[in-house]
């Protein structure tokens, strides 16, 4: 009874114990930043500041808007935003 | 000259009985007879080269149900066997006129060892011809292996039963689906999802294999489109899976229905709600605090199931609410949060209770909020007594709490009553309903004494727009 304790992963295994996140942008100045609006009350008043201070640091600022924040983005949007933009910032609310 | 295989065990009376029929066929036959013992290789006595099949897996790998069992070989290969003791068949399968003169003309055999309780799902695993794909984790010794799933992050804080391929391998054999089939994705993260990491979640949360086509329902329900998994567990709101279960299933593995029934206590009810919950904690990605966003959760997350009582067969389920018969077996999954208790001790007429219920429904997410939240007024058996003595059919109830709950939208927009929470100020000249179109469900649950009936508030994101109540047919083995 001394053999090693196996247990079987309940995850979705997608994850290997150390995950690589992308490169950062070392600039904003002339970068493209996608500005997700997930659809919740008020989204526009936070992501207006939001741009405004992208804008000043040099950056050109699209804007992206969710059908419903309830659900996942659809596909093309998120593949419009990667085709367009450099970086994305996802406008939560509450 | 023919060759021959023979599985025995010591402990068999019919085995023990033809001990010198065995003696017999072995001078005859020498090497062209093998014996395999499952329990004693000192067993059967004057047998040379006897092999010990007590790991069974001879026995395993050519499907012996029965000691003995005599098989004739055709090289290595199977021609014919037979089992138990019947003379006069053991006589024509070897072409011995005499064989077991003497004896009995007829015994029946005993069980094979592999055919004892759970031996199938650890000689699967012994040999290798389980069909499990999951990544296997070694623990250290050293580790606690309670702890050991606390410390990975499987938890929803209390113990999981720990997932080991044996408690797994029992789990997937409560239901008839291939292990390796994938059920969808399970959101938030959309990770392709198989039958057996259901079972994996469903071991963990202490599920018997019996509960596992719920299990199994209850997921494929959380998956249809319009129950609205991802938001609902990513929401700031206090929502989460409620399961509710109908038909012939309940008694068939033991739901509570009756007293306490939204309470602790009940192992199918506890269990089952739970693994939908570890399933998406564990598959989906779905933790608290990280896209998990409740603002305050509610004790429901831990799980949240219960069975409807059907004792009365003059009120609809459910499920016959939402278009099955009273004999299907079927999970309902409302987005749902806490119990509200709607206390009428005095009320002996439809009319009178349904105001009465009325008023507390009101409530639902803000008194001065229409058409946002659905809900389940969740009905105990003296007061649907009520009703039905009253000529009431739940329809009548729902219209009349329709009826009831109609409110001009001046009292309730914004800033009306000097409360700034409320309608937007188009409304002001609408009248309103509380509740969208089919967002009121009833259901019947409790015990027999106690004129309490309550509300399960639903998530303020209800209709199209966010999650709707999703039912689902429940296919057991």
């Amino acid at each position: 009874m001394n053999s090693p304790t196996v247990l079987l992963d309940p995850t979705a295994e997608l994850h290997a114990s150390q995950r690589q996140i992308l490169p950062r942008l070392s600039s904003l100045a002339g970068a493209t930043v996608g500005l997700l609006d997930i659809s919740k009350p008020r989204g526009k008043e936070f992501l207006d500041e939001v741009e405004k201070q992208l804008s000043e640091a040099g950056a050109t600022v699209k804007r992206y808007m969710k059908p419903t924040f309830t659900r996942i983005a659809p596909t093309e949007l998120n593949q419009k935003i990667s085709v367009e933009c450099d970086a994305v910032i996802e406008g939560l609310a509450d | 000259m023919k060759s021959y295989a023979l599985v025995v065990k010591k402990d068999c009376p019919t085995c023990a009985l033809i001990e010198p029929v065995i003696s017999q066929l072995s001078e005859l036959h020498g090497s062209d007879l093998q014996v395999y013992t499952q329990d004693d290789p000192s067993f059967p006595e004057g047998i040379s080269d006897v092999k010990d099949d007590s790991q069974l897996e001879f026995s395993y790998r050519n499907n012996i149900e029965v000691v003995p069992t005599l098989i004739e070989l055709d090289g290595a290969e199977e021609h014919s066997r037979i089992y138990g003791w019947d003379k006069k068949q053991w006589q024509e399968f070897t072409g011995l006129e005499e064989l077991g003169d003497g004896l009995v003309d007829f015994k029946p055999g005993c069980g094979s060892k592999t055919q004892d309780p759970g031996m199938d799902e650890i000689l699967a695993l012994r040999f290798g011809t389980s069909k499990l794909q999951a990544r296997e984790l070694s623990l250290a010794e050293s580790e606690d292996i309670m702890e050991a799933c606390f410390d990975r992050g499987w938890s929803d804080g209390l113990p999981v039963i720990p997932p080991t391929p044996l408690r797994v391998l029992k789990m997937l054999n409560g239901c008839d689906r291939e292990a390796d089939e994938i059920i969808g994705n399970i959101p938030p993260d959309n990770a392709p999802c198989s039958i057996e990491k259901l079972a994996i979640n469903a071991v963990m949360a202490g599920c018997k294999p019996e509960y596992f086509p719920v299990v199994i329902a209850s997921v494929e329900a959380a998956l249809q489109d319009r129950f609205c998994m991802h938001g609902l567990l990513c929401t700031t709101y206090f929502s989460s899976p409620v399961l509710i279960v109908n038909g012939p299933i309940v008694k068939q593995i033991g739901m509570n229905s009756g007293m306490n029934a939204l309470g602790q206590g009940n192992r199918a009810n506890a269990t089952i709600g739970r693994a939908l919950q570890l399933i998406i904690r564990n598959v989906g990605g779905g933790v608290p605090g990280k896209i998990d966003r409740a603002a305050m959760g509610n004790p429901g997350k831990y799980t949240y199931c219960f069975a409807e009582d059907e004792s009365d067969e003059n009120w609809n389920s459910l499920a016959m609410d939402r278009g099955f018969q009273r004999q299907e077996s079927v999970i309902s999954l409302f987005a749902g949060d806490g119990l509200q208790p709607i206390l009428d001790q005095q009320s002996r007429s439809p009319e009178s209770l349904a105001k009465s219920m009325a008023q507390s429904l009101r409530s639902v997410a803000n008194c001065k909020l229409f058409g946002l939240a659905d809900a389940i007024l969740v009905v105990c058996p003296e007061h649907r007594r009520v009703f039905m003595e009253g000529n009431w059919s739940k329809e009548n109830l729902k219209d009349a709490l329709y009826n009831e709950l109609i409110t001009p939208g001046s009292e309730v927009i914004r800033g009306a009553d000097g409360i700034a929470e409320g309608m937007p100020a188009k409304f002001s000249d609408k009248q309103l309903n509380k509740f969208r179109d089919d967002g009121l469900h009833i259901v019947t649950v409790g015990g027999t004494a106690g004129m309490f009936s309550a509300i399960i508030g639903g998530w303020v994101a209800s209709g199209e727009r966010g999650s709707q109540i999703v039912s689902q047919k429940i296919c057991s083995v």
